[in-house]
């Protein structure tokens, strides 16, 4: 399949995500937004690795390689990152008993 | 790499410190040990002295420009250390973890200043901005502190994302993560390629916080409890910044004529929004927020500037700015009220610590004889060589004669304002001023011999 599709696959699904997370008021529904434009990332990632490696299969097989390595490192920095993330909302849950982000307008001053 | 090894170390064993009951003041000397010994061990790998030889330059290479700044910062750190690690008790009970994550974005640190791929960029501004959303939120039950770290961690993730998008298509373009552009690859770049670089650009300016993407900073240096807004204002700030140029120099110089303009619209925008913004402000902390946001405008003229002495403004910001924000941050933690009015009359009661601030303020505005002015005069030479350089910086010197007046606000208060009955200032320990006037020399200094410090970039 040409590389075309999986770009505009990937780049649709990278939209959703930041649409969702300039729009969405609820914190957990903006990080799944997030999540969702890692995600896309990851397969963009995947096919440019794809891609590379078919052209320069004849030269040197191991180019590519890097492309599909990378997309463990963004998997583990997502996980410490949703670690983290979850700690944040729950403690702010348990303060104001809310996950509405329009919670913090009304803090501004 | 000495910085790497010990910072990871120091990390785990502050962690561990923590499990084993260990009083606080222990615990205390053991983190400025550790930072001492960090700032000396960097400053001995400028001799020579490497403790070990990591042999991976298509990830990382610790070059002199690397060095240099590893050490200002490890410096800066020591000094940051000595002035508040007193007052971090304060924000909560978990004391000894508050210096393990420090030493772990002292480990980012490492990887954004001597990244060769954009892997290692990618988890170097991670492994920064992660410790620094728990930072955020360290007081638990303060609402304000709470809202500032959600709101820090969710648009940090969103810039991320981008980050992410740009590196792909990057990669896409040129088929390979390395931050060394390949000799000789010039020619039309394609618009991936250019899509890529401007989502970078973008999501950098995101982390440093340069204008239109700054309005989470005031929020959020507002709500952190204090000592960390001192820390995440000057370290990461600067070690963002010098990374970020970094990106620039090394990956994109053949593309100069596609950012370039662009990076001098961020820098005037920033320049403007921060400098006139400050004016309005009452409580100084917000002030500062919105005076790190103007300095940065100042950073980014390094960035629009590239090539030239960008290079030597860019190592002097780091040192002069740093130095005199956690001085004034450092004092303003101990202030009972935060306001301008809490300043009233603090020259009569607290002489030397109203001098120290003196020079601090008097080097964010950019007076001659201090760093800040040299720093300042570094970058302006180098945006006035580029391409519309004579407009950028008429209005950036502008800009800095606005940022004269928020400064002298402080000033002000603090010399020709009588103290209100109800506000009682705290006492400073003979130690804390010591080290406040020894941060005032070393700016007067910097000031008058930058070549003291600029000499170990080359060589």
């Amino acid at each position: 399949m040409p590389i075309n599709y999986y770009l505009f696959l990937s780049l649709a699904l990278f939209s959703i995500g930041m649409v969702g997370v300039l729009t969405r008021r609820n914190a957990i529904i903006i990080f799944m937004c997030i999540e969702l434009m890692l995600n896309a990332v990851n397969l963009l990632l995947v096919a440019f690795s794809k891609m590379h490696h078919l052209k320069n299969l004849a030269i040197n097989p191991m180019i590519g390689v890097d492309g599909q390595l990378f997309v463990f490192f963004i998997m583990v920095v997502a996980a410490a990152e949703v670690s983290v993330g979850l700690a944040i909302i729950v403690m702010m849950y348990r303060n104001v008993h809310s996950v509405d982000i329009q919670f913090l307008n009304r803090l501004k001053h | 790499m000495n910085l790497l090894l010990l910072a990871a170390f120091w990390g785990v064993l502050m962690m561990f410190l923590s499990v084993l009951g260990i009083s606080r003041s222990r615990i205390r000397l053991v983190a400025q040990w550790g930072m001492g010994l960090l700032f000396l061990s960097t400053a001995a790998e400028m001799q020579g002295f490497v403790l070990y030889d990591l042999n991976a330059p298509e990830m990382l290479r610790v070059d002199r420009y690397a060095l240099v700044l590893l050490a200002i910062l490890s410096g800066c750190g020591f000094l940051y250390f000595l002035l508040s690690a007193t007052d971090m008790a304060k924000v909560g009970s978990d004391y000894s973890e508050y210096f393990a994550l420090i030493f772990f974005v002292f480990c980012g640190f490492v990887l954004v200043l001597s990244f060769t791929s954009l892997l290692m960029l990618f988890l170097g501004i991670e492994i920064v901005t992660i410790p620094l959303y728990i930072l955020t939120g360290a007081d638990k039950r303060n609402l304000k502190s709470n809202e500032a770290s959600l709101k820090y961690f969710l648009l940090g993730a969103f810039s991320t994302g981008l980050m992410l998008m740009g590196i792909t298509m990057v990669y896409g373009a040129r088929g390979s993560f390395s931050s060394m552009e390949l000799v000789g690859a010039s020619g039309i770049p394609t618009q991936l390629l250019l899509g890529g670089l401007f989502l970078m650009l973008f999501s950098m300016a995101f982390k440093v916080s340069v204008a239109p993407f700054h309005f989470w900073t005031p929020d959020v240096y507002d709500g952190a409890p204090t000592v960390f807004t001192s820390f995440m204002a000057t370290l990461v700030k600067v070690a963002a910044f010098a990374g970020f140029f970094r990106l620039f120099d090394h990956a994109f110089t053949s593309l100069t004529p596609a950012w370039q303009v662009w990076a001098g619209v961020l820098s005037v925008c920033t320049l403007m929004i921060g400098n006139i913004t400050a004016v309005f402000q009452q409580s100084v902390k917000r002030l500062l927020a919105y005076s790190s946001i103007a300095q940065a405008g100042f950073m980014m003229l390094g960035i629009y500037g590239l090539g030239g002495v960008a290079k030597e403004g860019m190592v002097l910001y780091a040192a002069s700015y740093s130095l005199a924000t956690i001085g004034i941050f450092a004092v303003l933690t101990r202030m009972q009220d935060y306001t301008l009015e809490g300043f009233n009359g603090l020259a009569k009661e607290r002489p030397w610590v109203a001098a120290s601030l003196t020079i601090f303020l008097l080097s964010l505005a950019g007076i001659p004889l201090t760093a800040g002015f040299l720093a300042k005069f570094y970058m302006l030479q180098a945006a006035v060589e580029a391409k519309y350089g004579l407009a950028v910086v008429i209005v950036s010197v502008l800009m800095a004669a606005v940022s004269v007046y928020y400064y002298f606000r402080i000033l002000q208060a603090m010399y020709f304002r009588e103290r209100s009955e109800e506000v009682s200032f705290p006492v400073f320990s003979s130690g804390f001023v010591r080290v406040l006037m020894l941060l005032a020399a070393l700016i007067l200094v910097m000031g008058v011999q930058p070549g003291w410090l600029l000499r170990y970039l080359y060589f």
